[in-house]
């Protein structure tokens, strides 16, 4: 548990700016840049340059290097962020992404010179279309909340096309990833939440919460409690007898591949988080992609264009009269889509179930052992195994000692870990969701799991001691109340404040 | 697990019988038998096996290789996403592992590294648009159109864009998508054929007491740049409306920023600042606005300056997350969660590299090579460049009405001699005919300009004017 980050105390690039000097090479000389500025008309010209930082290039690379020894990913360490999938992200995946044959592509150039990527979204289709078990697919969202917008236009669509306009509610379970109302209501939908029952959707509270004002609902499959909803095909049919179409988020995919498609399941539309179960760098909260997939009745509403292939060659359709149109610029993330492609290619079908197994097998390990430890517990579904992730309470912990789930994290910090997610889901109290991946050695979760019990020891001896953490990481605890009053809020550097 | 695997440690047979025992479990089966048998799968994923790290490269690669990317041939396009030169310093940053494999910053103490980056990339975002602030990205102008829109409409409590008729089909259509479930309408403002400029009278009768927002393109979508951005914000105020501005953000260094103009929004995309094109994605969207009561409404992750507890260091977090999904739910100001953080710590690098006389240069350079390929190809038979009577930046229109050929024609007949030809404007506005808009940057050098033109006149040079 020997875990110190760097502390570098470093200045914003603008504080290490001295007039005069470059980071760069001069494109013009002299005298043609004096003649192109002179030719710009008055009224257009910037009178005063943007106060960019001047700094020489060691000195960028030498702020950039240090920041990001500040900084925590896979590659440094455990990640068991629940909901987030930080799996390690293979490196090779990044080595054919730096191929100029990708990244000087330009969107618009003739089909002709393009083909090798529209194979790769082709092929790419394909794949994430039999592992969720859907028809069509577009790649176009560039993360899952963008995906779940576009899921909810999709059945906008759906539901307008047939004239059935009356329907403005859209369910999510109180367990939900916010991101699923906020894009309901995006969407122009009432959001309507039904609680759970033991941890799982209530289908007698479903039952009573459709009717012909359903458009649909939202939820994940195993739920946010990394619980299989055992009852889905019941849920779906509730759904879908009133009229409601069904939509899966795709956070939790990285559960049940190769063991079960949501499109079986009864999901009629289906988001695939690129990032997450398809091991893409995350790189620092973006690039995402969030690829959505849907059965036969709802694929003439894509958004255009679609890759398709003619016997002969690749091509981009556009012709979809009833498509939903544009979601975004060109095509998607594409960049990330051929990391995943690899990714599917490195380990095929089977492996792709061997990776849901052991990300399983990890998740109950990891659980098995953390609710033995004083002060944790697993909440709902006694004796029933989770998935990818689970939620822990510390909710005994605090009662007893204090020491809330958000202390027993920024402890966590001091050894190394990452902690799980906390305070979501809700319907726990004192929640810490944690989702440790297939990508994680035993030693690393019996490391995490000892963390544990020395924080629940120091919990029940010396509480007061947990409220100076962290003290392993670049700063001590943050005073985020004061970023966020209007006196004390900076939100921007200033030359002259 | 019939195999060890690289990036799964547990996956060896003694690892993983020692794990499952240690939860008393005989087989993995167990852990999925909560899965009612009529949804579990039966037969196997319909995907290839698994294959080696050599194989799948070698596989990949040979696939890729069938691609002529812009390095393989000289191309033209612009249109929303550049060709520019990406410095191997900011390739060596971002590929860092510590950046690369991070999430979204959660625990702030173990993440001030990409705090203090989206920070900073905030504070140049406000420093070359002057305004007040920004958010750390959003997923592409596009979108960021689509999320001025929808703010502007909840902050005025009006219902129409305005937007301008040569806008970018893409944004358009995105913008359409994002606008029309909280009923937002498009309403159309002319501008003129010969300038391009906004039609003031038609603006005039576009803005009306329901006009939630004006935006404008800077440069336009087809280069030329808007003269008369004052009137347009005076008569925008004066109606009640917020006044958008999208910008491309290079031409910056040298056009006067929309923050000092009156821009309330100003949106735009961030790729050319250290970003390849990769196809079309992943993009930089970036969002900024000029006072507190927007910043309240504004969509995305904002990071904030703070201290430790102790107020001994200087430390950044998250703030205002009271707008973001993961605490309002269905009453965020957007649903946006994941960004692109990565790209915006790309263009942070960039910006530093560069410094306001580098940004200068590059500007001048662009500007410097727009008007030598405009003159270079105003030189062949029957060809106007641009198409429209006013100050361009990096990209304009080349009309090929005179020369009896269609731009599909040119452009194949170019790319014979592998040159890639500008974007085929004829589909997307009708009315400028057989009309392509062209790009240059500092990647393009006068000698691939020159072919471009001598190309062009092999082509046009048979027909009578």
């Amino acid at each position: 548990m020997n875990f110190a980050q760097a502390r570098w105390e470093e200045p914003l690039i603008f504080q290490l700016s001295r007039r005069g000097k470059i980071g760069y090479y001069s494109f013009l000389n002299d005298d043609r840049r004096k003649a192109v500025l002179e030719n710009i008309p008055e009224k257009l010209r910037r009178r005063v340059p943007p106060s960019l930082p001047e700094v020489s290039e060691i000195e960028v690379i030498r702020h950039f290097t240090r920041l990001s020894q500040e900084n925590y990913g896979v590659d440094t360490g455990i990640y068991p962020l629940g909901s987030c999938t930080m799996k390690y992200n293979p490196k090779v995946c990044d080595v054919i992404a730096g191929s100029h044959k990708i990244q000087e592509l330009h969107p618009y150039q003739d089909p002709m010179n393009l083909q090798g990527i529209l194979q790769i979204m082709y092929d790419a289709s394909k794949y994430l279309a039999n592992i969720v078990g859907m028809d069509g697919i577009t790649l176009q969202p560039a993360a899952g909340a963008h995906g779940e917008y576009t899921g909810v236009m999709l059945l906008r669509a759906y539901h307008n096309d047939r004239n059935d306009k009356a329907r403005d509610e859209i369910i999510v379970p109180d367990s939900a990833h916010g991101t699923n109302p906020a894009s309901a209501a995006m969407g122009g939908y009432k959001v309507v939440e039904i609680p759970s029952k033991d941890g799982c959707v209530d289908t007698d509270a479903l039952k009573s919460a459709v009717g012909q004002r359903t458009a649909g609902l939202m939820i994940t499959n195993p739920n946010t409690l990394g619980i299989f909803e055992r009852d889905i095909l019941e849920i779906a049919g509730t759904v879908h007898d009133a009229g409601g179409l069904l939509y899966y988020d795709g956070a939790n995919l990285n559960a049940i591949m190769g063991k079960a498609k949501p499109g079986r399941m009864g999901f009629d539309i289906v988001h695939i988080n690129l990032h997450k179960t398809f091991a893409t760098p995350h790189g620092g909260g973006g690039p995402g992609s969030g690829p959505v997939g849907v059965t036969k009745q709802l694929a003439d509403y894509l958004p255009v264009p679609t890759v398709e292939y003619d016997g002969t060659k690749y091509f981009l359709n556009y012709n979809k009269p009833k498509t939903i149109g544009k979601v975004r610029s060109f095509y998607g993330s594409i960049a990330v889509v051929l990391r995943a492609y690899v990714f599917m290619l490195l380990h095929g079908k089977d492996g792709l179930e061997g990776v849901s197994e052991v990300a399983v097998l990890n998740s109950n390990y990891l659980a098995q052992q953390l609710r033995k430890i004083r002060g944790f517990s697993l909440p709902y579904a006694e004796g029933v195994p989770r998935k990818h992730e689970f939620v822990l309470s510390a909710s005994t912990l605090s009662k007893e000692t204090g020491v809330s789930a958000l202390l027993v994290a920024k402890r966590l910090l001091d050894f190394g870990v990452h902690p799980p997610t906390v305070y979501f889901p809700m319907i726990v109290e004192e929640s810490m969701m944690a989702e440790p991946t297939e990508t994680v050695s035993k030693n690393e979760l019996d490391a995490m799991i000892d963390g544990f019990k020395r924080i629940s020891e120091e919990a029940y001896s010396n509480p007061e001691s947990l409220r100076n953490s962290p003290t392993a990481t670049s700063v001590t605890r943050i005073d985020e109340a004061k970023a966020n009053r209007p006196k004390t809020m900076q939100l921007r550097w200033k030359v002259n404040p | 697990m019939s195999k060890p695997h690289p990036f799964i440690p547990n996956s060896d047979k003694s690892t993983f019988r020692d794990m499952l025992q240690a939860i008393g479990l005989e087989s993995i089966d167990r852990l999925f038998n909560d899965i009612p048998e009529s949804i579990r799968s039966k037969a196997a994923l319909d995907l290839p096996s698994g294959r080696s790290e050599i194989e799948v490269r070698k596989y990949v690669e040979g696939i890729l290789a069938r691609n002529s990317s812009t390095r393989d041939i000289v191309s033209f396009l612009g249109a929303g996403i550049w060709p520019h030169y990406v410095p191997a310093a900011v390739e060596a940053i971002v590929s860092r592992g510590e950046f690369l494999t991070s999430y979204t910053p959660y625990q702030a103490e173990i993440s001030q590294g990409m705090l203090q980056v989206m920070f900073e990339f905030q504070s140049l975002i406000c420093e070359l648009t002057r305004m007040e602030y920004a958010n750390s990205s959003l997923y592409d102008w596009s979108t960021a159109l689509g999320e001025a829109a929808r703010m502007a409409s909840r902050v005025t409590d009006r219902n129409e864009i305005v937007t301008p008729h040569y806008i970018h089909p893409e944004r358009l259509g995105t913008l359409k998508v994002f606008s029309s479930p909280a009923d937002i309408r498009q309403v159309e403002v002319a501008q003129e054929r010969k300038t391009g400029a906004i039609d003031i009278a038609d603006l005039k009768t576009k803005l009306t007491k329901n006009t939630a927002a004006v935006y404008l393109e800077y440069p336009s979508f087809l280069g030329f740049v808007e003269e008369r951005c004052e009137e347009i914000e005076h008569l925008t105020h004066e109606a009640g409306a917020l006044f958008i501005v999208g910008v491309e953000p290079t031409s910056l260094g040298v056009l006067k920023p929309p923050g000092d103009f009156g821009a309330d929004i100003v949106i735009g995309e961030g790729q050319p600042l250290g970003c390849h094109m990769n196809f079309g994605g992943p993009l930089l969207g970036f969002f900024a606005c000029k006072d507190d009561r927007l910043l309240r409404q504004m969509p995305g992750r904002i990071i904030g300056k703070t201290t430790t507890q102790d107020g001994k260091q200087d430390a950044y977090c998250m703030a205002l997350q009271t707008r973001e999904q993961h605490i309002r739910r269905a009453k965020a100001t957007s649903n946006i969660c994941t960004n692109e953080a990565l790209l915006a710590l790309a263009a942070t690098i960039y910006l530093s590299l560069l410094g306001p006389e580098g940004l200068i240069d590059l500007s001048s350079t662009i500007l410097d090579r727009t008007r030598y390929t405009c003159e270079a190809l105003r030189k062949v038979s029957g060809v106007t460049a641009p198409a429209f009577d006013a100050f361009h930046y990096m990209e304009f229109t080349v009309d090929f009405n005179r020369t009896s050929k269609k731009v599909s024609e040119i452009n194949d007949a170019l790319l014979k001699s592998g040159i890639q030809g500008g974007l085929d404007l004829s589909n997307h506005f009708p009315e400028l005919g057989q009309t392509a808009l062209y790009c240059v940057t500092e990647v393009h050098s006068q000698n691939e300009i020159d072919k471009l033109a001598s190309g062009l006149q092999k082509i046009v040079g048979t027909q009578k004017i």
